[in-house]
């Protein structure tokens, strides 16, 4: 087995298990008590814990500060990076910062656009976009240098990861940009929240046609839902997020005190489904607020305990 | 052309409150085009600040003009006489009109009538939507003619994100086209989709506003 960083994460991919990553996003504020408390619930049930960054737009406490929290907890992080709110100085400065602390997971994002977040009158910078960062961290990573042609001075060793929406549009240019995305360097992919196993299913027999899950881990990301009301907002005002009908008469279908319950249901349904998939490599469990449920339901599904390598 | 709208009345008022004499500039280029700032919105405006002071019992004189264009030294000199009265010019040429106003006349205020939205053209009567952010090196040729520069929400080279629906972006509640979509759509068209298969590399943004204001010059007409 060849290791680029070395990772929990790479090495299970690698050693063909199906892997299970988490989400964990930084609080509003300084409170690094509450981000301990919603981690601990993640540190047995994941093979590394990805932290958000300023996601949907929203101040929180950073990244890179919050995947240092976790190394102290023994936890593997997964940083998130998006290129929103930072130049290519910026960004390669956390990479290298990141790479110097011991974090060896990076997922490559553009981000949500700032006009959502809670600081709409804010400048974006998108100096680079996803495909770019991508570029930018395998060079400096495999080439010794940055953008600029510049040499590093040692090398960031990061496994290096993107997103897919396979239920965005135009369809069948999901899959080809998902392409590049590997080309630039991604070596693992997390998709978005997936309720229409159709077309997920679709996009993953186009990735096994087009030879991509040779080159690339897919982990097919799945976000229970906690409320009626929840996948209702998500169908409704989440761009990019197809909700079929079925499940929202599913939840509206239970007494009141149950709908959670058939919320975990469901998301342990859809983990099932997506790991029959060819072409799967493991699930991103993005339990949004609901940390504590993450250990029932990849239990549930049959992935728990994790395994040692 | 360079496309901009009318700053509320209240704002200008504010502006001119202690004058009792100004000159509302206007321009026949851009800002007469797309409705904003020619001879008629000057009427028009002169006409609102008018009556807006004689009803607050505290006449203003106004004074009109119309210039060929603002952002030509030699087209402002006619401004001579009237400001020489003045206590303010107010231009609404766009907003490199105030800029060469003030220019020119060192110990006047001038105001901005307008706020200069964009580089863009109409898209049907009455609308008016961006095309062009002026980047200093146009990339346009590999994208079918259409810009992600100044038409993608999050400037994306490597579109579309995911985050674009049924032809329109995340942006904008459904109001605006996803360039990438359009782009990916022209270029099925012209039989281009390879164009879209390698990752577009790195974008050289000295040449924007990025490197500091921006100066052109033109050796061959300097002589
Ligand atoms: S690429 Fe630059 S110059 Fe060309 S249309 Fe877009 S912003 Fe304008
Ligand atoms: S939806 Fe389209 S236009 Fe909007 S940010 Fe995404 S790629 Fe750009």
């Amino acid at each position: 087995m060849t290791l680029t960083a070395g990772s929990n994460l790479e090495k299970i991919l690698k050693s063909g298990q199906k892997a299970v990553t988490c989400e964990c996003g930084p609080p509003r504020g300084a409170d690094a008590e509450h981000f301990r408390h919603k981690a601990a619930f993640l540190k047995d049930c994941a093979d590394a814990v990805n932290v958000t960054d300023n996601q949907t737009a929203v101040v929180r406490f950073c990244s890179l500060a919050a995947c240092t929290i976790l190394m102290d907890m023994g936890i593997e992080p997964l940083m998130q990076m998006v290129t929103r709110d930072m130049n290519r100085i910026a960004l390669q400065s956390n990479v290298l910062g990141a790479a110097a602390v011991g974090i060896k997971n990076l997922l490559c994002l553009t981000g949500d656009h700032n006009s959502f977040g809670d600081h709409p009158q804010s400048k974006n910078v998108h100096d680079l976009d996803s495909v770019q960062l991508l570029d930018c961290v395998r060079r400096m990573r495999d080439e010794g240098k940055m953008i600029s042609g510049t040499e590093v001075d040692g090398r960031p060793a990061m496994f290096i990861g993107a997103a897919a929406n396979p239920f965005a549009d135009p369809f069948e240019f999901r899959v080809v940009r998902m392409a590049k995305k590997i080309q630039a360097g991604a070596q693992f992919i997390q998709t978005q929240c997936i309720y229409d196993m159709d077309r997920f299913s679709k996009f993953m027999e186009m990735a096994n046609d087009m030879g991509l899950t040779e080159k690339c881990f897919i982990m097919a990301g799945i976000t229970p839902f906690k409320s009626v009301g929840m996948a209702n907002y998500m169908k409704k005002f989440v761009p990019g997020i197809i909700v079929p009908d079925e499940y929202i008469t599913r939840l509206k279908g239970v007494p009141k005190d149950k709908v959670a319950e058939e919320g975990i249901k469901i998301a342990v349904e859809q983990i099932q489904q997506c790991l029959e998939m060819k072409g799967v490599a493991g699930i991103h469990l993005m339990a949004i607020e609901w940390e504590e449920r993450a250990p029932e339901i990849l239990k549930a599904a049959g992935l728990l305990p994790r395994p040692k390598v | 052309m360079v496309v901009a709208e009318s700053k509320p009345v209240a704002e200008i008022l504010e502006m001119v409150k202690d004058c009792k004499k100004v000159v509302v500039a206007g321009c026949k280029g851009c800002v007469t085009v797309c409705n904003s700032g020619g001879e008629k919105e000057v009427g028009i405006l002169a006409s609102e600040l008018r009556i807006a002071r004689k009803a607050a019992g505290n006449d203003l004189e106004v004074m009109e003009y119309t210039c060929e264009r603002q952002c030509d030294p030699e087209y402002i000199e006619p401004l001579d006489d009237l400001a020489k009265d003045a206590d303010a010019i107010v231009s609404i040429a766009c907003s490199v009109g105030p800029q060469y106003v003030a220019a020119r006349y060192p110990y006047l205020q001038v105001y901005p009538g307008l706020n200069t939205t964009f580089i863009g053209g109409s898209a049907e009567h009455g609308v008016f939507k961006e095309y062009c952010q002026a980047c200093g090196s146009c990339i346009i040729g590999d994208f079918g003619g259409l810009c992600p520069v100044a038409r993608c929400a999050k400037q994306l080279m490597n579109g579309p994100c995911g985050g674009s629906s049924g032809g329109k972006c995340e942006v904008g509640k459904g109001q605006i086209d996803c360039i990438w979509h359009l782009i990916y759509e022209r270029l099925k068209n012209l039989g281009q989709l390879h164009k879209l298969e390698q990752p577009w590399g790195y974008k050289n943004w000295s040449t924007s506003r990025e490197a500091g204001p921006r100066t052109m010059i033109r050796e061959e007409l300097r002589k």
